[in-house]
């Protein structure tokens, strides 16, 4: 019988002298698209890439993205394999296919859209 | 966003088939996650140690992390619900008294109910099995006092022109034509009908045709439609039936067409032929009530607008041609056919799916009280897992699924119930209880089954799921002993006095329908109905229109039945008393005593042989019986009933008055015999006119043969048989049943209720006991301190037996008073089966109240024997 422990809160893990936000709520797929469409890489990287790229805006949570990387292979959008790092240890890594690049397009418009949108109204507003 | 069904499952399947590889590999992952973690944060410069500990502060915990990722996908839901079903069915084994129980009792719910489920869907529920089913109406004529009679030749004629609401409207009536060739003589049921009823019904042969309007006349050409199972039976559905000759009652019959197998005949549901009515004018019988009429209403035409209709067109067709049998006021009435073909069955029906029910209920309750005792034994185990992280969510999910398998369990064994008792249940029902043919176990009942089986285990889980969900896991650890506190007594205590209450309305009902069906057999039917045997004849040919040219058939085979041995009188009558025959006429006394023919009710006319009388063992009152000096060329003479002479010559001496049936001639009472029951034991009308067949103005060409015995009655038929064909080979010989056949059948609506009353409240009792033992003997069990200390200090056993005892006799008390008020309500169900006493008869009632104080005597017997015996020493160290 497995009984779930409840999760601490993942807030409390996370270093308290960087000002962060959380990945907002359904852009950690389009973050993950966006990185692996340089390159392919394994979980701790991509978290990495987020934050240094995001200048530690964003936080990912390394639960959430594990999840999230599943979910995405499931959807076909990308391809995992166990490969050798440059530092000769075993590790996942995901890459990005053919109709995961046309996803990542699709989403990006998408964000593109819904942001200028926010940012429209938030000039009208101010 | 895209999904593939087809990437979804191949995956899922694979992680559930290679569950431990997969969590490897999340494990893997999770764990490489950390290491480059840790080494990022050596190159950012940091101690290895610092390192190691800064990485875990980023990852979190890494088990919990696993377990999120490890949650990912349907297969995870699936594997959780495999997990509790497997938990679950590990602790219903590891129960397996209390297991057993609770299936048992659900079983005994679910299949009860289901079963009569599977009786009253199709009879009460199904519309009728023929295309808009809803537009389909029985007609009748309404008398001044509501009584509804059949309809008339005269009738149907004036308003088939002229009634535009309708698309069509029929007559017909009962035909049970001789079919005689190469095989043993046989008399079929079939209907005569005129020519729009299959139109009314929406039905089309599968073979042939059906009737044409030049086939619906006197001398018209004779032609017969066949059923399937006719046609499969005595015709091995030969396709070339159509156009081939049969002979019916010495006339040749050309097949025209063969109806589907589907073809469901409510109206006649023995039926098993058709021919055109062809209805002969000549005989002077067009106003006589003797066909029942249907129509079809036209599209978008309510039942009302049809009724107001026929009462128009009603009046117009009398008042051109009123004739002498028609009241001043006669309406007419449409109803629809499935109201009026279940009318009769309906308050009975509804009355054993509310005993269903309620055998149910109680099944429920007993089941809520044992989950209850349950729940609280298992409040430890709860709260430790609610202590050990476990979400309310998750644990009501668990016991979710202990109560769907242990529902199920019990639907599993309901349903093999409700199998095997479906077909018990046709064999019991009554002759008269419409589409029988379509009971059975089929996939709406199966439905209906799995659907009460669901509710029920979700109900179920829901219970002790609150119950555990409200508790605190702090005191649940603390309290893990078996004591309670005094609010899940009191609940339990309320429930056992509710399956008390819907026990005794299930009690008292079965003893008022057991006291009525005993007033019923202690009812006289008018004549002696021991050693004496039935059986109907029938000449093959049609009878002559003046009855003088037919052969003496019946007297031979008379005088042949009289020297078989054995049978010391024999005799011949037009219609059998309790068979189901219906013949009735309007009878005038002359002069005429009754202002308002309106007031003529339909009166039983019996041609008979002289020896009726004396053979049936009917009393005579006054003056003579028939003889055989009445014959054809005699002066006419007729008997009447009792009754009759009461009702319509009140205080007048009836001898030697004349009276006439029908439109016929005059005959002169010569004698008043003793009533006699000619529809059932319950029905109460006995006005009855008797003549002699040679003096009855058409030869019946179906008459009841009535044989008393010396001995046993059902073993003459044999014999019997034998010397009717050594008379006539071609007569064919039908239901021949015992006379004491006939008076049982003649309650067997009311034998079919009570077996079911009867096996409902058995159940129920035995889970009222069953509750009343368990609560009793649980809550002996969780005072036993109390006690210990009780007799400690100083109370005696019977103190303690009287503890017991007392708290017994209030819960059934209580269950009592609240099951007495239920019982006055529901019995308005059950009250058109009661016969003879009243609905508050208090032998019932007082019986029942003390069956049931009784029975909780002998439930808390154990428990308070225990109780009395407790060891205060060893009470004492419990706690």
């Amino acid at each position: 019988m497995s009984v779930g422990i409840l999760d601490p809160d993942p807030r409390r893990s996370l270093p308290v002298d960087e000002p962060n936000t959380d990945v907002i709520q359904g852009t950690l797929d389009l973050l993950i698209l966006k990185t692996l469409s340089l390159q392919p890489m394994h979980g701790f990287g991509i978290a990495r890439r987020i934050e240094q790229v995001s200048r530690g805006s964003f936080k990912v949570n390394p639960g959430s993205l594990l999840t999230a990387l599943q979910r995405l292979e499931r959807a076909g959008w990308l391809e995992a394999a166990w490969r050798q790092t440059e530092n000769s240890r075993r590790a996942k890594f995901y890459t990005l296919t053919r109709t995961g690049r046309k996803q990542l397009d699709l989403e990006t418009a998408d964000w593109t859209r819904r942001a200028s949108a926010v940012a429209r109204l938030l000039k009208a507003d101010a | 966003m895209t999904w593939s069904p087809w990437r979804q499952l191949s995956r899922g399947l694979r992680r559930l088939t290679n569950r431990s590889a997969a969590d490897q590999d999340v494990a893997d992952e999770v764990q490489h996650y950390l290491d480059e973690a840790t080494a990022a944060r050596v190159a950012d410069g940091l101690s290895p140690e610092a390192a190691v500990r800064a990485a875990r502060l980023e990852v979190g915990n890494v088990t919990s992390v696993r377990e999120q990722v490890r949650g990912y996908g349907w297969e995870s839901t699936v594997e959780t619900l495999f997990h509790d079903f497997r938990y679950a069915a590990r602790r219903l084994r590891a129960e397996p008294v209390f297991s057993a129980i609770m299936t048992l009792t659900l079983a005994v719910g679910i299949g009860a109910t289901t079963a009569i489920f599977s009786v009253v869907q199709p009879v009460l529920f199904e519309p009728l099995p023929y295309p808009d089913a809803g537009r389909i109406v029985s007609i009748w004529e309404v008398d001044l006092d509501g009584s509804r009679n059949d309809g008339t030749f005269g009738m149907y004629h004036g308003l088939r022109e002229r009634a535009h609401g309708f698309d069509a409207i029929a007559v017909f009536m009962p035909w049970r034509p001789a079919l005689t060739g190469p095989d043993q003589p046989d008399r079929l049921e079939g209907q005569r009908v005129s020519v729009g009823y299959f139109q009314v019904l929406g039905v089309t042969p599968i073979l042939g045709r059906t009737f044409q309007i030049s086939e619906d006349r006197l001398n018209g050409a004779n032609v017969v439609v066949l059923s399937d199972a006719l046609w499969r039976r005595r015709f091995g559905a030969d396709r070339s039936i159509i156009g081939r000759q049969l002979t019916l009652d010495d006339a040749s019959y050309l097949v025209i067409g063969v109806m589907p197998s589907g073809f469901e005949n409510v109206l006649a549901p023995a039926a098993e032929l058709w021919a055109p009515l062809q209805y002969d004018l000549s005989q002077g019988r067009d106003w006589g009530h003797h066909l029942r009429m249907v129509g079809r209403l036209g599209p978008g035409v309510t039942v009302d607008e049809a009724t107001r209709e026929l009462a128009r067109l009603g009046r117009a067709v009398l008042a051109e041609q009123r004739p002498a049998t028609y009241g001043r006021e006669v309406s007419l009435v449409a109803e629809p056919l499935h109201a009026d073909v279940t009318s009769a069955v309906r308050p009975a029906l509804l009355a054993m799916l509310g005993a269903g029910i309620l055998v149910l209920l109680i099944a429920c309750v007993n089941v809520t009280n044992l989950l209850l005792t349950r729940g609280i034994r298992r409040r430890g185990e709860f709260a430790l897992r609610a202590a050990l992280g476990a979400g309310n969510g998750r644990l009501i999910r668990q016991l979710l699924t202990e109560s769907l398998l242990l529902a199920a369990m019990g639907g599993a064994v309901g349903m093999a119930v409700a199998l095997l008792g479906v077909p018990a249940l046709v064999a019991l029902s009554p002759p008269g209880l419409p589409r029988v043919g379509a009971i059975g176990f089929n996939a709406t009942v199966f439905a209906f089954g799995m659907v009460l089986t669901t509710v029920i285990g979700v109900a179920f889980g829901v219970i002790p799921a609150l119950q555990a969900a409200r508790g605190d896991p702090h005191r649940g650890l603390h309290h893990g002993s078996r004591r309670t506190h005094g609010g899940h007594r009191r609940t339990r205590s309320a429930l056992v006095a509710a399956e008390v209450a819907l026990a005794l309305v299930l009690l008292v009902s079965s003893g008022l329908l057991f006291r009525s069906l005993e007033r019923l057999f202690a009812v006289e039917a008018g004549f002696d109905s021991s050693h004496l045997l039935t059986l109907q004849l029938q000449t093959s040919g049609r009878p002559g229109p003046d009855g003088a040219t037919e052969d003496r058939i019946f007297g031979l085979i008379l005088e042949a039945v009289e020297r078989v041995p054995g049978v010391t009188a024999a005799a011949l009558t037009s219609q059998l008393p309790l068979s189901g025959d219906l013949d009735r006429y309007g009878v005038f006394f002359d002069p005429s005593l009754s202002a308002d023919p309106g007031e003529v009710r339909g009166t039983f006319r019996y041609a008979v042989s002289a020896g009726y009388h004396h053979t049936m063992g009917i009393p005579l009152r006054r003056g003579r019986l028939l003889g055989e000096e009445d014959g054809a060329a005699a002066p006419r003479v007729a008997l009447i009933s009792e009754s009759m002479a009461k009702r319509r010559l009140p205080g007048l001496d009836p001898i030697g008055r004349r009276v006439r049936i029908g439109d016929g001639p005059l005959y002169t009472i010569v004698g008043v015999v003793g009533d006699v029951k000619q529809m059932s034991l319950a029905v109460n009308e006995s006005e009855a006119v008797y003549v002699t067949e040679a003096q009855w103005r058409f030869e019946d060409n179906e008459m009841s043969l009535v044989i008393r015995a010396h001995g046993e009655a059902a073993a003459l038929a044999p014999a019997v048989r034998q010397a009717i064909w050594s008379v006539g080979k071609n007569v064919p010989i039908a239901r021949v049943v015992t006379m004491d056949g006939l008076v049982a059948a003649s309650a067997a609506e009311r034998r079919f209720a009570l077996i079911l009353f009867g096996a409902f409240a058995l159940a129920a009792l035995v889970l009222a006991a069953a509750g009343l033992y368990g609560v009793l003997s649980g809550n002996v069990a969780e005072r036993i301190g109390e006690i210990g200390v009780r007799s400690a200090l100083g109370a005696s056993r019977g103190n303690i037996l009287a503890l017991v005892v007392r708290q017994a006799m209030t819960v059934t008390g209580l269950g009592v008073a609240i099951g007495l008020g239920g019982a006055v309500a529901a019995i308005q169900v059950i009250a058109s089966l009661l016969f003879g006493i009243s609905r508050f008869d208090p032998v019932a009632y007082l019986g029942v109240v003390a069956l049931l104080a009784g029975v909780a005597m002998v439930a808390c017997g154990v428990p308070a024997w225990r109780a009395a015996r407790v060891d205060p020493a060893s009470a004492l160290r419990v706690e």
